[in-house]
Order: structure tokens, then sequence, then C-alpha cells
């Protein structure tokens, strides 16, 4: 398979990038890593006039410390988040789901923003960016930033609050040192699209949860964040009966998926579970 | 047409190309590397794999442009004086292959676990491999190859020769 032909331009800033999606409009689209805009071109679901490469932008990529956040560079990818201390030390929860993302080759080159943007479901780093609170930088025409909130982020499926002729530059992320995390991953074959998956980081003081962030996959049109079981999880023991109690109602108010991998029930099911374990395993019980 | 600089298996090549040719359709059409074989098309299967700057990719999955500036290495470029890789010599010795088609992506992609994980377990092999689909094996003498080649490149980096590295990756071949 081969895409349609498309024009391609390859700018070395944001302000080049910027520009061109301006001259080119919604003929334009935007390639980050490619893992799954290549795939889509090759099927022909999108045929643009215009491929924008950020691959050789050096100030999307990295990370960096600042102060009580860290910064990651739309750009960056899989492989070097996952490499990355500053992300390990600070938001394990990221590490952990990146871990689980496809596979080591599409881990090389897929990036942290490129999969935010796309925004599909079944990612997943929606689910951990949204509990972690980041706040999205998002340059737009003239160059100009707005920072957007996870929680204001992630708009329907494949929709985010990164307009036409706009770029998510960085992914500032609040520090969550010390705190215990885990990624729960449900899928059925190695290096497949979650069925569920739910993202918990954990503060503990002396086997009391302190407070809890849980972030789910696929559980509706955009990752989601369970306000009412961290709310829930908070004074509890890290054991398995309070957990399982808090997080009963984990599902409540989601609207998942039916497809060929399981049908919504299933799927509301299988948030309970998923939770459960990812919360005692971020907990350390 | 946009022009593109590459380095393919040690050479320069310098060509132009249509920017919505595919890396893999460029080493195969443009530059008749045909070792690296299209599978599934869908960049599930890993069976184009080559190192883009030492890393693995999959080249069904990365634009011909998007190399330009930059080198590859496919799986003709693995053996060096005639000799073949570690990891070649492992697949060939425990007979990792049957229809032989998932081979070079599966080599490469081995080569890459072994670079950052000289001394993997079984698990660590197969996860490393999990984006390398083979319908025929099983995977039950891939895995075995690729620790047959850990523990030569180990003894030959140590360069101690015949060492119990070698002695146990020739049992586990046995």
């Amino acid at each position: 398979m081969i895409p349609a032909s498309f024009d391609y331009v390859a700018p070395t800033t944001v302000d080049e990038a910027l520009a061109a999606l301006a001259e080119h409009g919604d003929d334009a689209k935007v390639l980050a890593g490619g893992q799954s805009l290549l795939p889509i071109l090759r099927m022909r679901l999108n045929a643009p006039g215009v491929v924008v490469d950020l691959g050789r932008i050096p100030d999307l990529q990295g990370v960096c410390d600042d102060g009580d956040h860290i910064v990651i560079g739309a750009m960056t990818t899989y492989a070097a988040v996952l490499a990355d201390d500053l992300v390990s030390t600070h938001a394990s929860l990221l590490s952990k789901a990146v871990a689980t993302v496809a596979d080591p080759q599409i881990r090389h080159r897929g990036t942290l923003g490129g999969a935010l943007v796309h925004a599909d479901p079944a990612g997943d780093v929606g689910a951990p960016v949204l509990a972690l609170g980041a706040e999205l930088v998002v340059a737009g025409p003239g160059g100009q930033t707005r920072t957007v909130t996870a929680d204001d982020f992630f708009e329907d499926l494949f929709t985010t609050a990164v307009g036409e002729g706009e770029l998510l530059t960085q992914i500032r992320i609040p520090k969550h040192t010390g705190w215990g995390a885990h990624y729960e991953k449900f899928v059925r074959v190695s290096h497949q699209w979650s069925i569920v998956a739910v993202a918990a980081t954990v503060r503990s003081e002396g086997g009391t949860i302190a407070e809890a962030r849980v972030g789910l996959t696929n559980m509706g049109s955009t990752p989601l964040r369970a306000v009412s079981v961290e709310n829930a999880l908070v004074g509890q023991p890290a054991t398995d009966e309070a957990i399982r109690a808090a997080v009963a109602s984990v599902a409540d108010g989601t609207n998942p998926p039916s497809d060929l991998n399981g049908d919504s029930d299933y799927r509301r099911h299988l948030a309970t579970v998923l939770t459960r374990r990812a919360v005692l395993a971020a907990a350390g019980a | 047409m946009t022009r593109i600089h590459v380095t393919v298996d040690g050479v320069a090549y310098s060509d132009e190309v249509e920017p919505r040719t595919l890396l893999v359709h460029y080493l195969r059409q443009s530059l008749g590397k045909t070792g690296t074989v299209v599978g599934c098309d869908t960049s599930n299967c890993g069976a184009c794999t080559v190192h883009l700057d030492g890393v693995s990719v999959k080249s069904c999955n990365v634009l011909a442009v998007q190399a330009d500036g930059h080198e590859v290495t496919t799986i003709e470029g693995l053996a060096e004086d005639g000799q073949l890789h570690p990891v070649q010599q492992a697949f060939h010795e425990c007979h990792a292959l049957q229809c032989g088609y998932c081979t070079p992506g599966m080599i490469m992609q081995a080569c890459d676990v072994l670079k950052d994980n000289p001394d993997p377990t079984e698990a660590e092999i197969r996860e490393g491999l999990e984006g390398n689909l083979c319908r025929c094996t099983g995977y039950h003498n891939i895995v075995k190859a690729v620790q047959q080649a850990a523990g030569q490149m180990r003894s030959a980096s140590s360069g101690s020769g015949e060492t119990a590295d070698a002695t146990e990756a020739a049992e586990v071949s046995a």
C-alpha cells in the first residue's frame, strides 16, 4: 500500500512549521513520529496535499526540569521518554504506561505529542497524562502559545483542543516524586491497542493512601479521569478489601465502546477489576 | 520529487524520491536491497525492520524522506568480510526459521535487543521481539538462536574465546 501523493515540508523551527500550516490550511497534515499517520495514509483514510514533518525541529525534543514540573517536548519519542530519569523519577506513571505502547520499533519512532494529538481513545498515553494533571502547551499562528489543562485537552474521538494551524509543543507534568504508579493494560495479544487500561498513581503515608489519581483508557471517546474514585481512595488503607470497595463505582457514568474485543458491559466490568489491580500495585500492596 | 542523501549499509546514496515513498520501497526498488521484505504492510509484523541511526524501525512505517541525512542498516549490511553476523550464524545453526519470510526483520530486531541488553533472559528476548511475527516456528528456535548469539557475542567481546558462555550457548542449541 502506498499513500496518495503529497508535498513534503520539513521545517527546522516551530515558527516555520506554523507558517507552513498557515499557508496550507486544512490541506496540511502534521507528521510527528508517523506511527499512526503513515498507516492512515497508506490505507488512504486520509490524503493531505501537504505533510509537515516536525522531525527536524530540535526544540521539540527532549525532557527538562522546570522546578515543580518536568517539561517533555512534543516530539520526544516513547523510547526517549522511557529512558529518561526525570520522567521515571517524577512521573513514573507515564513511564509505566509508555512501556506498554506497541513494540520496540514503534517506540523508537512514535512520539508522546503525536499520540496525544492523534487522541485515539485506546492509546496508552492519554490516561496517564490526564491522571497526572498535565498542562499542554499549544503554539498558534504568529507563534503565540496558550496552555490547556489535560482536563480540557481531550474533546472527542481523535479530537483535541489543538486547532487548525496550531501545534502541541510541550507537555508539562507536575512532579509526582515518590508516588507509586502502575498501568494495568488488558489486551488479548502482544502490541495491541488497549481493550481497557487503567493508569493509577498513589501517594502513600504509612500504609494509608494520602492522594490518588486514576485515569481510564478506552472507556469512552476520550481518556477519562475517575475523580470520584480518587476521592474515595483518600484515607483508605492499602488493602485489597478497602481498595475493592473504593473503586467499585469506577465505571459509573462511562460510555465505553462495544466491538469485537468486548461489549460495553464487559469493559465496565474490566474497568473495576483493572482499577483495583492498578491501585493495589501503585500503593505497593 | 525530493532529493535525499542516505547512507545504506555503509554506502552513500543520493536520489530523487517522491515524498510518499516508504523507506522499505526505496530500499527494495531504488537500491535493489530486496533482503528487506514487505510483510503485512500495516506495521504489525516487523518483517521490514531495519536500523535507522542504529535503532530498529519498521521501514514500512518510515518515509524515505524522513531518512534524509541518516544512516540505514539492512539485513544485507550485517555480515562483515563474508562472515555472517553472530545472530545470522545462530539463526542458521539453531534452525530458527521455516519459511524464512520473517527472518530479516527478526534478525535485525534481535540485534537491537542485544545491543541494549547483551545478556537477556528468555522473557526479555520474547518481549524484545514482540513486534515481530513468525507464523511458522512458534518462536522456540528463534529464542534459542538469540540466546546462542548473545553468548557468542559476549565471549567474543570479552576476548576469551571458548568461555563458559560459549559452552552454555552450545548446550542451549543442542
